[in-house]
């Protein structure tokens, strides 16, 4: 399993970049996650969905998918589409530290 | 990663659930990966963004050797509509949205939507018979500039 050293912690990551162990994300980490999908700085609407992603992550054993994350998140599908153009579910989970969701829809 | 798809194209040919569904997912699927999507509806695809028709797309019965049925037996009045029943009850407990949400949230995704001119004046359709996230009417030619730099699938 390859490490990774972000915002001075080694944490555990795949090949796609996202974190192995959730429990190793800290804020900071996120910070810099987010920086390497080019969101730079991180508004208080992208701190609210990726503590979202966390929390249904931790609660149901897998991060949301985009639909579900549009309907209970609290932000819509076309906000979600401008704070993370790169994907929403797939951005916010890397930067949430947490799986990449595998729904289809 | 090398060669990873940046954008997609994709043509909605045909009128019936199943025809329609698989183009949707890809579509949306795409915008989820944040490839650029895009989506062209054609001939009886157009059902799928057709404000009196999209919420009446049904499973076809009849010449669908996957549903695993005497084509007489799917031939019979009201085949069709108890198998469309089922298969949207599978969906929904898949969280696979009905095509009204779907194109919405395609929509939502910045996705573009067009439908074919050939088409549209074929069934005498006009911009006011396609629900709001239909940017526009669009010939082949059209189609080909907006599918630009990247891949088209037919379906």
């Amino acid at each position: 399993m390859p490490t990774a050293t972000i915002a001075g912690v080694d944490v555990a990551v795949n090949e796609e970049g996202f974190l192995e162990q959730p429990e190793q994300w800290t804020e900071a980490v996120a910070v810099e996650l987010a920086k390497a999908e080019g969101i730079d700085p991180l508004t208080p609407e992208h701190w609210k969905v990726v503590a979202f992603m966390r929390k249904e992550y931790f609660e149901k054993g897998t991060g949301p998918t985009v639909r579900a994350l549009g309907k209970t998140s609290g932000v819509s599908v076309k906000e979600l589409y401008q704070l993370f153009p790169k994907g929403p579910a797939k951005v916010a989970a890397k930067i949430a530290g947490i799986p990449k969701p595998r729904g289809c829809i | 990663m090398a060669d990873s798809i940046t954008k997609v194209s994709i043509v909605i040919s045909k009128g019936s659930l199943e025809g329609i569904y698989p183009g949707l997912i890809m579509a949306n699927g795409a915008r989820a990966e944040g490839i650029e999507a895009n989506l062209f509806f054609t001939f009886f695809g157009l059902d799928a963004i057709h404000r009196d028709r999209i919420d009446h797309v049904k499973v076809a019965t009849v010449g669908n050797p996957g549903l695993h049925m005497a084509t007489v037996v799917g031939g019979l009045p009201g085949m069709s509509a108890m198998a469309t029943k089922m298969m949207e009850k599978k969906m929904s407990a898949l969280d696979i949205p009905p095509i009204r949400e779907f194109v919405e949230m395609i929509g939502d995704t910045g996705a573009g939507m067009f439908a074919c001119k050939a088409s549209v004046d074929m069934f005498g359709f006009s911009k006011d018979d396609f629900v709001d996230q239909v940017e526009g009417i669009i010939t082949v030619g059209e189609f080909y500039e907006i599918a630009g730099g990247g891949q088209i699938i037919f379906t």
